[in-house]
């Protein structure tokens, strides 16, 4: 396709994305997205419903075609992948009803068969199915029918699933929605194992921060189509809270000064240089979890005007609003996408 | 240079026949399931209850003019209806179903996993049509004698067999990648049934409007139906069909139409289809039928 702008990436880049765009119609949905992940990186996207990450993971995946920006997943073009490219990816998909009939045994062993072929001396591909199915802690049904499995259980096939080739990249789409707290924990010591032994790269997407705190080396947060920050957990704090508070007494009286943006020091500076009698100072930030639910109300409040939907009920009872937002938008998109790629 | 496109090559060609006996294992394995699941039973055993209850009510029936047994005349018709039935609408709503919940998914987030999918699909149709087609034999022994039973008939059924699933498959695979969703699949089965009125199987072709005969002999029914007919039945049954033959060279012609056809279609519709598909859109498909409640 085009040639790319810059140093091509060392093999110790995973993913390199560089200005991202995608467009439904005259809608943006995302606006110019760049982020690298290095190999045994664990990544989270983070962000509001409708913030664009469902459609970032698929395109990284190979399942939607872009309408811009250049994207290097394992050193290939995603549109242009091929089946060996597709051998060192691993995807987990949400389970619904699929292959309800097949024994857990049956179907890891059956979806093994595919990656033998691609085997390297440094990496054995596929897992040992046994081993795998006691890694991922479904020992015990190993016979059953997956249309059987708990949701918990079902979760942890299709991890088991997405790793079986031994990928050197997994992505996760929202992979904890509807697990009760003990699925979760459950699932999170997974991923640490796969980051930790595997040295695998993960790119996950979710839109709960303490999911994100929990599991990624480095969270990215997307608003509105583009990136509004990138780093570790402390890093967002610092670069996304801007807002703080003072507090000081003075002459016997209690005063709040509110600092909105940038930083308070400079104020504090200056409030004790004019005012020697300053007592009690206090100066507060407001916390990474403040400034993200801010962002995703401000995001929820935006959301049915620009899309111009209506208030509908059922659409309203639905708690996974990034789900909700993706599958209304879906009909149209994969037909736009089509016409995109054609 | 050359030798590394050599091995690139070489390695392609061992991960499609990895891929291509995987997917017979998920034939077998599929082929497996299904015979043992009660619902998949109820469709395989249909055609033999049916056949089995017509016969009781064709007791002692003949041809008219003729003392052939009505009930052995039905018999060849039935065997080829399997074979057009089991190869035209399971497929179809397999794939419509398979796309809606995620196994399509799937199997292209898996190396190679198309061929392996489609392998086994066409595996299992065979394998499942094939077991309905031998429990059809049980009722059939009350009317061995009337028919013709020789190595003809073997070789021919085979190829009947054969040839009606290159034949159907792959168009019935077409057909199910343009389905919007699983429920549509009733209009395959209802278009099967309106097919099977000109097809010459419940009822001679010969005594249709010369039009209705013209629409008959366009679909793959008639020709299998015609295909078991001339394996099966005593020469002088000859006399029942169109110009009085079997045509079987016109019968291998009209079928390996349908096959190519078939062939240069299934793996467009298909790969167009598939290449829509990701999380979302099958996380969409799920709302939909959570939402319907069916």
């Amino acid at each position: 396709m085009s040639a790319r702008n810059g140093p091509r990436p060392s093999s110790d880049v995973a993913l390199d994305v560089r200005d991202l765009r995608m467009r439904y119609g005259t809608k943006d949905v995302l606006k110019g997205v760049s982020f690298a992940a290095q190999r045994g990186e664990v990544v989270a996207l983070l962000g509001p419903n409708g913030a664009g990450k469902t459609t970032t993971i698929e395109i990284l995946e190979g399942f939607r075609m872009r309408s811009a920006g250049d994207v290097l997943v394992l050193g290939q073009d995603p549109a242009h992948g091929d089946e060996t490219w597709r051998a060192r990816l691993g995807v987990v998909l949400q389970s619904w009803r699929d292959h309800g009939r097949w024994r857990v045994r049956d179907l890891l062993g059956y979806l093994a068969r595919f990656y033998v072929p691609y085997s390297t001396p440094e990496v054995s591909r596929p897992w040992d199915v046994e081993e795998l199915i006691r890694v991922v802690g479904l020992a015990e049904q190993a016979n059953a029918k997956v249309q059987t499995l708990s949701g918990g259980q079902r979760r942890r096939l299709d991890v088991a699933i997405g790793i079986v080739g031994r990928p050197e990249l997994v992505f996760l789409d929202e992979p904890t929605a509807g697990f009760d707290p003990h699925a979760r924990r459950e699932f999170h010591d997974l991923v640490h194992r796969l980051a930790d032994f595997e040295n695998t790269t993960v790119l996950l997407t979710t839109h709960d921060l303490d999911e994100a705190e929990k599991l990624a080396d480095r969270i990215l947060v997307l608003d509105g189509g583009t990136v509004v920050a990138n780093g570790s957990a402390e890093q967002l704090a610092r670069e996304l809270t801007t807002q703080a508070e003072v507090r000081w007494t003075s002459g016997g009286h209690r005063n709040i000064h509110a600092v909105a943006e940038g930083d308070p020091t400079g104020f504090v500076r200056q409030l004790l240089a004019g005012d020697p009698e300053v007592t009690d100072l206090e100066v507060k930030r407001a916390s990474l979890e403040d400034t993200y639910m801010a962002l995703v109300h401000r995001a929820e409040a935006y959301r049915p005007e620009s899309d111009g939907v209506g208030p509908d009920p059922a659409e309203q009872d639905q708690t996974q609003g990034e789900q909700v937002q993706d599958q209304q938008a879906d009909p149209n998109r994969a037909e736009q996408s089509e016409g995109v790629q054609s | 240079m050359s030798a590394t496109a050599t091995t690139s090559r070489s390695m392609r060609n061992d991960a499609r026949r990895a891929a291509v006996r995987a997917g017979l294992t998920r034939g077998w394995l599929e082929t497996k399931y299904s015979i043992t699941s009660a619902s998949d039973l109820v469709w395989i055993l249909a055609f033999p209850v049916i056949y089995a209850v017509v016969l009781l009510f064709m007791r002692g029936s003949t041809v008219p003019g003729t003392d052939f047994a009505l009930g052995a005349m039905v018999l060849p018709s039935l065997v080829g209806m399997s074979i057009a039935f089991g190869g035209l609408t399971g497929p179809a709503s397999t794939i419509a179903v398979d796309r809606e919940d995620g196994t399509l998914l799937r199997a292209k987030a898996t190396p190679n996993g198309m061929v392996g999918y489609l392998v086994g699909k066409i595996l299992m149709f065979a394998l499942t049509t094939l077991v309905g087609l031998i429990v059809l034999v049980i009722p059939a022994v009350t009317v061995a004698s009337e028919l013709r039973l020789d190595g003809r008939t073997v070789v021919l059924l085979a190829l009947v067999f054969l040839v009606g699933m290159i034949a159907t498959v792959p168009i019935s695979v077409a057909l199910g990648s343009l389905l919007k969703s699983a429920s549509q699949t009733g209009l395959l089965f209802l278009g099967s049934m309106l097919l099977i009125v000109p097809s010459g199987i419940f009822y001679p072709i010969t005594a249709l409007p010369e039009w209705l005969q013209w629409v008959g002999q366009a679909f793959p029914y008639y020709w299998l139906g015609l295909g078991a007919r001339s394996a099966m039945l005593p020469e002088s049954m000859v006399t029942a069909e169109i110009g009085e033959s079997w045509r079987t060279f016109e019968m291998f012609a009209v079928l390996g139409l349908w096959a190519v056809v078939g062939m240069v279609l299934a793996p467009i519709v298909l790969r167009r289809m598939a290449r829509r598909e990701s999380g979302s859109t099958v996380a969409a498909a799920r709302e939909r039928y959570m939402a319907k409640g069916y």
